[in-house]
């Protein structure tokens, strides 16, 4: 069954929404979706190392992401820029020094529309078992961080006052957004990443009445998206990053539509009115 | 006062500070404060916005490090936080049961008892979004006495509650006190409404003015001078000598060559009028409760 392309590409697919849906949750939550982007784009810095000191690509992409992080962290603190100015600083020079540092190296075929947008239909048995290993070990993490992260998601002082390291969680969240992205980098791509994260969560926040519900609410959303993508790129020869995404927009903007009304009479009182 | 319900109390001082002070952006928030708090007892702390209350409140639980002075708390103290300022993003869905449970588990048993005695357990699934602020203050209320804290601190517990609201949710607040045992650290910028309830006033402005029983820090001049004379209570108990004034930031105007600097007490310059002012106060303190209560049976 694995020996099947596409059989693979699913699966790979659904691991990557599976943890991709709760972890977005927390980048909607705290206003992350620009950091996401951020860590997404000096993913290729990441990559741009890995060519030249010929190593493996996930614990590079995974290095310099982490690496970002924490120098906003660090910026942060000094203070002074908003956030997101020093997002968009770290996030620009970080994809701009990616690319001039691919640029030095002449002998090196690069496939970067494969890493800007994703190569899901090139899935190895092996990018298929790092995809899983990784995704169990991120929902693994996710499941023991999860109070002290909420808590500190919704205040970090009460957190903090309430022993529950807010900060410290925090830092582990953006270490394990950094992992995802490193594991998704193949799949969906640089650019789209922040996509998959936030889409699927959006979707959810429709529907979910309390936070664990629409975590899991996102990760069902964000395999739908994904298998729903992937059927596209097939059938239509498109190619298959881009598709996830309009897959899960579509599932968003059906969400957005209204509710059928349970009860007949809430809705309809103004509609009754007689015209003045 | 009963201390059935709350986690085992440490028996000595909940929290002391001595000398705390904390620098943010080239200035002193706050500087030379001494503070304590004792098991089952209600301080509230006073002054005028941007006089250090919160700050001092978030130092005396560890949100804050302090750059001068010591903090110390006693070992295994638990604390249930109300801050000032709590907006849950509209993108995060929590029912007000959910809230309960944000920083440690308790059964639904449980949460339905601290709801049922804050008055929102009808609210128990609605959304924290469609709250009321007297509804939205009373849940977090019930969230921090959940958690059967030795210590509340509840920074301006009334914001968004009408005047009727408020002095129901300062009675809500002293029977709280009294049921569970627990010592409350209470921030306000008005002391007539939380007069009665409360044990001991420290009035700060950058660093302690003057502390004591309630009557008698409405009654102290530095009071007076922070409140204005309409504020302040007619109770003239005890009088305590200020050597010092306030900038109109609020900043301490010191001597000309003493300088900005950080004194310890008892070195004998230009503050030693203040220490005396305390200890007058700390003497004259019997005297006030006397008066208070006289005036509350008058």
């Amino acid at each position: 069954m694995l020996d099947d392309f596409f059989v693979r590409a699913l699966l790979a697919g659904i691991g990557i929404a599976v943890v991709a849906g709760p972890l977005g949750c927390f980048v909607v939550w705290r206003r992350m979706a620009y950091f996401g982007d951020t860590m997404a784009h000096s993913a290729l810095l990441g990559i741009a190392l890995a060519l030249a000191f010929d190593w493996a690509t996930l614990p590079a992409v995974f290095l310099v992401s982490a690496l970002v992080s924490m120098a906003l962290v660090l910026l942060q603190r000094r203070g002074g820029l908003s956030t997101d100015s020093l997002l968009g600083i770290l996030s620009h020079s970080s994809l701009a020094i990616g690319l001039v540092s691919l640029a030095f190296m002449p002998g090196v075929r690069v496939d970067l529309l494969g890493y800007l947008f994703g190569d899901i239909l090139a899935v190895t048995k092996t990018d298929l078992a790092v995809v899983w290993g990784g995704a169990v070990v991120v929902a693994a993490a996710l499941a023991l961080l999860w109070r002290p992260l909420l808590a500190g998601t919704v205040n970090a002082e009460v957190a903090a006052a309430e022993g529950q390291a807010p900060e410290r969680a925090r830092i582990l969240f953006m270490l394990l957004l950094a992992f995802v992205i490193a594991i998704a980098m193949k799949i969906v791509g640089i650019l789209l990443i922040t996509a998959l994260l936030i889409i699927p969560a959006a979707t959810a926040r429709r529907f979910a009445t309390s936070p664990e519900v629409m975590a899991l609410s996102a990760a069902v959303i964000g395999a739908f998206a994904s298998g729903g993508g992937l059927y596209l790129s097939l059938g239509y020869d498109t190619p298959s990053g881009p598709s996830i995404v309009v897959a899960a927009l579509g599932l968003f903007l059906l969400a957005l539509l209204p509710l059928p009304k349970l009860s007949a009479s809430a809705g309809k009182p103004a509609a009754s009115e007689p015209a003045p | 006062m009963t201390q059935s319900n709350s986690s085992p109390q440490p028996p000595q001082t909940l929290v002391a500070m001595r000398g705390m002070g904390v620098f943010r952006s080239g200035r002193w928030l706050v500087r030379g404060v001494d503070l304590s708090i004792r098991p089952g007892e209600i301080v509230t702390l006073i002054g005028p916005n941007g006089s250090g209350k919160t700050t001092t409140a978030k130092a005396a639980i560890g949100i804050l490090a302090p750059d001068a002075g010591e903090v110390r708390r006693s070992a295994g103290l638990v604390v249930g936080y109300v801050p000032q300022k709590l907006a849950i993003d509209r993108s995060l869905p929590m029912s007000v049961a959910r809230l309960m449970t944000l920083t440690a588990r308790a059964s639904p048993a449980e949460i339905d008892a601290v709801l049922d005695r804050v008055g929102v357990l009808h609210l128990r699934t609605a959304q924290v979004h469609d709250l009321s602020g007297g509804e939205f203050q009373r849940a977090l209320l019930a969230r921090a006495m959940l958690r059967r804290p030795h210590l509340l601190v509840l920074d301006e517990p009334v914001q968004g509650v009408d005047f009727s609201g408020e002095i129901a949710l300062y009675e809500l607040i002293s029977e709280l006190r009294e049921s569970e045992g627990c010592a409350v650290l209470l921030i306000s910028h008005d002391l007539h409404v939380v007069m009665a309830k409360t044990d001991r006033v420290v009035c700060l402005n950058g660093h302690v003015c003057c502390e004591g029983t309630p009557s008698s820090v409405a009654a102290s001049p530095a009071y007076r001078r922070l409140f204005g004379d309409r504020a302040a209570e007619a109770l003239a108990v005890y009088r305590h000598h200020h050597d010092h004034t306030h900038l109109p930031d609020g900043r301490i105007a010191y001597p000309p060559g003493g300088g900005d600097h950080h004194h310890p007490a008892g070195c004998g310059h230009d503050h030693g009028a203040d220490d005396e002012g305390r200890d007058a106060a700390s003497g004259a303190k019997e005297e006030a409760d006397a008066a208070s209560r006289e005036h509350d049976h008058a």
